[in-house]
Formats: structure tokens, sequence, C-alpha cells
């Protein structure tokens, strides 16, 4: 059956990953076509008129053409009120002020760091590209004064912005998965109490395994 | 109850001022002292954990993060002042959240670099990064390529309207025009000119230049 929403780009990219576990969450039916980032398809002609910057994720359903991840996940949001998680942006102003607090926090704090971690540690060896020890140690530090606060955070709230699991939340599955999962650095995450609880609880969830294995039957590189 | 902003000398509690008085939203300032340090003091940390400002108290209610705040005023006040900062539908309300968030993730981390680098180190005869200045540089002209296309099409950046993703450009690109010296890399380009025209204009922003 036909789905007007379509995502575009590679499963492994944790970009991708954040907008189809936000679709997986919400049960929005979607079409997820994948680009080969190797070969530069996020760079061609037709994919930059969607996405000028020539990064991915793109989405577009029948309104609407869209970038950016967490900006996609936000519209899914208000688009589909009612359907699956109802509670996945809050419901009430309060509630939805805080997911968007701990959205930005990961956006702006959490995002750099581990990122940077994860291109050196889990890409740059696949990609024959020299490690830089400099940069590694330094965003080492800096995730690890962020996730001190998570720490504090996290022994005194169940989820960032409250009780219940959000796009705060799942806004961070995809660096942190690949963090504990593809390099040697996990603990940093895990041998935090409360961080590691919390990391246990979110990734546990069925719409994050589903993109798991998602990302299994992709080939890895 | 007025809502208390933390850090007004600073560009990212301007995102808040600045937002606020579009809103027509009472409010008052605490300082808080980056050279002093006085965002690592035990109070402060209490209010905003990670030592960033800005922080806003509303009664009971606390927030951080310029771009968390700007949106939950702009939502709780939707009616109130400037009335279409969010967008009047949830496609409009999509593009500003796309064009925040492109804000937040391509145009603010170059320009952040910049600014560091060129207002912090180079501006007080502390060694600046040459190279990082060259390649943040860059990197923020390519970004702005993009929106030079954008605006070539539409008048603002999430569509025919002012909104939030303008308004989040306002503290930093004045840096940059202002005391980095680089107005060149705003005015070389045509489109992307006449919108920093149009939004620096607004007497919100030059309330804001003005008071702080």
């Amino acid at each position: 059956m036909a789905t007007p929403v379509k995502v575009y780009g590679p499963p492994l990219s944790t970009a991708v990953c954040r907008v189809v576990a936000c679709l997986l969450e919400k049960d929005v039916e979607f079409q997820l076509i994948s680009l080969n980032m190797a070969k530069g398809d996020h760079k061609k002609p037709d994919f930059l008129k969607i996405q000028p910057f020539g990064q991915v994720p793109a989405f577009q359903d029948e309104k609407i053409s869209l970038l950016e991840s967490r900006a996609i996940c936000r519209y899914v949001c208000e688009n589909y009120p009612e359907k699956g998680n109802k509670g996945l942006f809050g419901t009430n102003p309060l509630a939805k002020a805080s997911i968007d607090q701990w959205l930005e926090a990961e956006g702006q704090s959490f995002n750099p760091p581990s990122s940077a971690l994860v291109f050196q540690l889990a890409l740059a060896p696949r990609m024959n590209i020299k490690q830089d020890e400099g940069v590694i140690k330094q965003n080492e530090e800096k995730l690890a004064k962020v996730l001190d606060v998570y720490e504090k955070r996290l022994g005194e709230s169940r989820f960032l912005a409250g009780d219940e699991f959000s796009l705060a939340d799942l806004s961070h599955l995809p660096n942190a998965h690949y963090l504990v999962n593809a390099t040697d650095r996990g603990e940093i995450l895990t041998s935090r109490d409360n961080v590691g609880r919390w990391w246990g609880e979110i990734s546990n969830r069925d719409s994050w395994k589903k993109v798991v294995d998602m990302q299994k039957q992709q080939h890895s590189p | 109850m007025v809502v208390k902003v933390y850090g007004p000398a600073y560009a990212s509690p301007k995102r808040v001022i600045v937002c606020l008085i579009e809103k027509q939203i009472e409010f008052e300032t605490v300082p808080v002292d980056l050279v002093k340090g006085e965002n690592k003091n035990p109070e402060y940390l209490k209010l905003q954990p990670f030592g960033s400002l800005p922080v806003i108290q509303d009664g009971d209610f606390t927030l951080y993060e310029s771009r968390a705040i700007i949106r939950y005023y702009a939502e709780k006040y939707k009616s109130q002042g400037t009335t279409d900062l969010l967008g009047r539908t949830i496609e409009e309300r999509g593009l500003v959240e796309q064009w925040l968030e492109v804000e937040a993730h391509n145009f603010h981390p170059p320009i952040y670099q910049m600014t560091t680098q060129i207002l912090f180190f180079a501006k007080r005869g502390l060694p600046a990064d040459e190279n990082l200045i060259k390649e943040s540089e860059e990197k923020l002209g390519k970004v702005l390529d993009v929106y030079e296309e954008r605006l070539s099409k539409s008048k603002y950046l999430a569509g025919d309207f002012f909104s939030l993703a303008d308004l989040s450009h306002l503290p930093f690109t004045q840096y940059l025009v202002g005391p980095m010296e680089k107005e060149y890399m705003i005015r070389d380009r045509k489109h992307v000119s006449a919108w920093w025209d149009d939004i620096s204009n607004r007497p919100s922003w030059k309330k804001v230049l003005e008071l702080y």
C-alpha cells in the first residue's frame, strides 16, 4: 500500500534513525528511501532540490517537504496527535516546554561531543580515516561533563523531561546506540547508575528495537 | 508576576528578550557576569545545571535553552503581540521548526566558533586559532549561500511571514556585522542582505540593542 510519507536517507544514519524511531512510536506508516552516501547520492541535484544542505534525512508527506530530523519529529507529533504514543511531545504546554528544553539540550550539549566520538571511534576506522586522539580526548571530557548533569537529573526524574518517555529521550537513541554498541567507550553511559538505568529503559522500547533490526538488515559498510 | 531573564548582556539571552518584546510580554533581567564565572555559582547551577545562558523564571516555573524558551512563549501567547511567529498552520509551523533547526545546527556552530575566537580571544590579545576562524568562515559562507537561494524565493526563511526562525538569527548575526567586522558576509549576498536589513530594523531588535 503506497503511503505519502517518505523518509530519505540510509538507515545507518543517526539523524535518519531519529525520524524513523519517531514515526514508529507514532504508528505512522512510512516508506524509507535509502541513499548511498558513499556514492554521493546526497549531493546530486535531484536530492539537493529537497535538501539544499545535502544532508540526511529529508521528509515528505502529502502536504510538505521538510529537513532537519528534530523538526521532522516535532512536525510528525503535531500532525498526528491522536496516533500511536500520544504523549510523545507532551499533552500540555508545560510538559511540552520541558521536552523542548531537553531536546535542545540534546541538540546543543549531547549531540556535538557524542557525534564526534561516534565519527572518530566507529566510522573513521571503517572509512580508513586516521583517528585524532586529541579530538577523542576533548570530546570524551565534554561528554562526561554533560552526562554528569544527566546523572543528577535522572536520579530525580525517570525520563529527562518527566515521568514519561518523550521525544527528548528518543532524540538521544541513535548516538547513544552507536557509542554503546559500536565503540569501546560505551561505559561512559553504562557506568553511571542513573544514565545506565535510563539507557536500558529507552533502548528496550519496541520502536527502537525495530530501528536496530532495520539497521541490521542493511548491510553495514 | 514578571518573567525573569538571566544574562541580558550576552547573545543567547537576547534571543529570548527580542521574542518577549515581540510578544509584548513583561519581563525583567538579572545580570550574570561570565568573566567572573557567575554562571558556575551553585545558585545559578540550581537553575541551569549546564551553566549556560539564558535561563528564565516565571513564578515557580524555570526553563532553559533559548530556543525552547521562545517556542514556549510564542505558543503560550499566540494571540498577543506579533501573532505569526510560529506560523498559522501545521505546515507553516513545520517550516518554522525546520529553519529554527537549520539555525541551531548549521548556522550556529560556525558563527559561535568565530564569535569565541574573534571576540573572546583575539580581541583580548589572547591567542586565537586562525585556522579555525578560516574554516568556520568557509562553513558559514556555504550556509549563507543556501540562505541566499532560499531568500531569493521567499521573503523570510519559513515563508512570507517573520517567524521565530528569522528571529533566532538576530543576536549572533549582529556580532558578525558589528564587532566581528565581517559585514561583507551579509552584504555580498543580495537577498540575505535585504533580509538582514528587514529583520534587524524591527523595533523589537532596535529596543534590545538600545537597552542591552
